[in-house]
């Protein structure tokens, strides 16, 4: 049929919305892809190296191994995410050549570019990047992005950055609701974001693409707190295989975001879980070490 | 049963639970979300949304849905389920994870979905739908959608594209391959309000 139309804002951003209330988990091997799966996780985010190990090690983090993914997509049936580097469109080409069905251009990895980011409206495969506050989360929207998360301070096991990230959004979209219309130009210059974004904002009250908590989340009650804060759903990088029991806190913190809001389930579901990723305190974090603070 | 008409629920475990609610409440309708059995009391339809699929069956058995959904069928009750929704109604699934090589559902409606029958993400589409029922095409969203491989004798085919069955009734249960959701038209969701009218003793 001649009507049938592929790679459409409305078919990248109608995805994202299929995640809402659900946990994207990182995984480095297809059989933490298997656990992740079995666990109820609604995508697994496939690299080499979760945040934890990428702070730990150091050198230039990548794009993983093609191979590596691969073996994922092909171990579970649910869509499956990779990340690149800020910037590097040649990542983002070859991992929509591999059938990937969502990149993350990520602040975890090393950035290709300290300027700008991959025009993502070029690709036919969505893109969810990063933002710390409302400025940079519509700036990556301008670009194409069809979902957002809160960039947190990812390996440290630690929420407050993630906490910090969602009230700044949030609170930034509260902000411009309360503005009369006249004020919105001025208001853009100022988020340095684009004006038909702020425009959509004022009238809608919440971003135009999905908007997930990431980065440090690491107990069931962690991830319902960024849920109950407003945010659609979570990602879990170090705070699953990092934990003495990957299975078991998995599985609740999937029923945490479904739970949210029903504090005797996530009492029950909170119980005897083992020991939780070891966290970083983030006041300890020379300004270097820092994840957040990349991205423009 | 309040005399303003049905009250609907819409299965809230993951997916685009909210959407639905919203499409029905422009209807006018009462709209509960559901997570636990306790949630299905006083209901007369309940929409299964679009999600991921392994992720709410996975949520259905850790919460005991299973069998009260089964019982609330059986009891009266209408059900939609568009694309993961789908797929739970439907008494076989192929394409179930490769670790399990199956994967639970109601079996409420007598067809084999196929998981993921158009390919990934990237294969994704949108099209207008011929829908029986429905005098004007229908805009439809299909996301990593599956469709209806092997239709039973008392189904009936509402739908197709390109040689592949992706809307389905049987009875008391209505499933779309596609996301109606997601869309500004209201007509599906119209059709399904009107259904648990007219069958609702008052």
């Amino acid at each position: 049929m001649s009507d049938v139309q592929t790679g459409t804002p409305a078919l990248k951003q109608g995805f994202a919305e299929m995640f809402k209330g659900g946990v994207i988990m990182d995984v480095v091997t297809a059989d933490q892809a298997r656990i992740a799966e079995a666990a109820g996780a609604t995508a697994v985010m496939a690299l080499e190296r979760v945040p934890a190990d990428i702070r730990k090690d150091g050198g230039v983090a990548r794009m993983s191994d093609p191979k590596m993914i691969k073996e994922i997509i092909a171990a579970v049936s649910i869509p499956v995410m990779a990340k690149v580097r800020i910037g590097h469109i040649v990542e983002a080409q070859i991992l929509q050549a591999i059938g990937v069905d969502f990149i993350d251009e990520s602040e975890v990895l090393t950035p290709a570019d300290d300027q700008y980011h991959i025009l993502k409206t070029d690709f036919k495969v969505p893109f969810v990047c990063g933002a710390k506050n409302l400025g940079e989360a519509l700036r990556r929207v301008g670009e194409g992005a069809s979902m957002i998360r809160t960039k947190g301070e990812a390996g440290t096991g630690n929420v407050i950055e993630a906490v910090r990230h969602a009230r700044t959004v949030l609170g930034e979209i509260r902000a411009i609701q309360a503005r009369p219309a006249e004020e919105l130009m001025t208001v853009a210059r100022d988020l340095q974001a684009p004006y038909e974004l702020v425009k959509y904002v004022h009238a809608n009250g919440k971003l135009p693409v999905v908007n997930f908590a990431a980065g440090g989340v690491a107990t069931p009650a962690d991830a319902a707190l960024m849920m109950a804060l407003g945010l659609d759903g979570v990602f879990v990088g170090s705070g699953i295989f990092k934990s003495d029991n990957p299975e078991r806190r998995a599985q609740a913190i999937v029923k945490a975001v479904t739970h949210f809001q029903n504090p005797e389930v996530l009492a029950e579901i909170s119980e005897d879980l083992g020991a939780p990723m070891t966290g970083i305190n983030i006041d300890d974090l020379i300004p270097a070490e820092r994840l957040a603070t990349r991205g423009w | 049963m309040s005399a303003a008409g049905p009250r609907v629920g819409v299965l809230a475990l993951q997916g685009a639970f909210r959407e639905h609610r919203a499409r029905l409440e422009a209807l006018g309708a009462a709209v509960a979300e559901v997570r636990l059995p306790g949630d299905l009391a006083g209901l007369s339809g309940l929409i299964l949304p679009g999600g991921e699929s392994t992720t709410m069956a996975r949520l259905m058995g850790e919460f005991g849905l299973w069998a009260p959904v089964r019982d609330f069928h059986a009891a009266g009750g209408h059900l939609w389920g568009t694309c993961a929704g789908a797929i739970l109604l439907a008494r076989e699934v192929q394409g179930a994870p490769p670790q399990f090589g199956h994967q639970d559902s109601l079996a409420l409606l007598d067809v084999t979905v196929q998981r993921n029958a158009f390919g990934r993400q990237i294969d994704s589409f949108t099209t207008d739908l011929k829908l029986e029922g429905l005098d004007a095409p229908l805009p439809a969203v299909f996301i990593r959608a599956p469709a209806f491989a092997r239709v039973g004798e008392g189904v009936q085919v509402l739908a197709t594209h390109e040689g592949q069955t992706v809307a389905v009734q049987q009875g008391r249960v209505l499933a779309t391959a596609f996301h109606p959701e997601l869309t500004g038209d209201l007509r599906l969701h119209e059709l399904f309000l009107n259904r648990l009218r007219t069958l609702t003793p008052a």
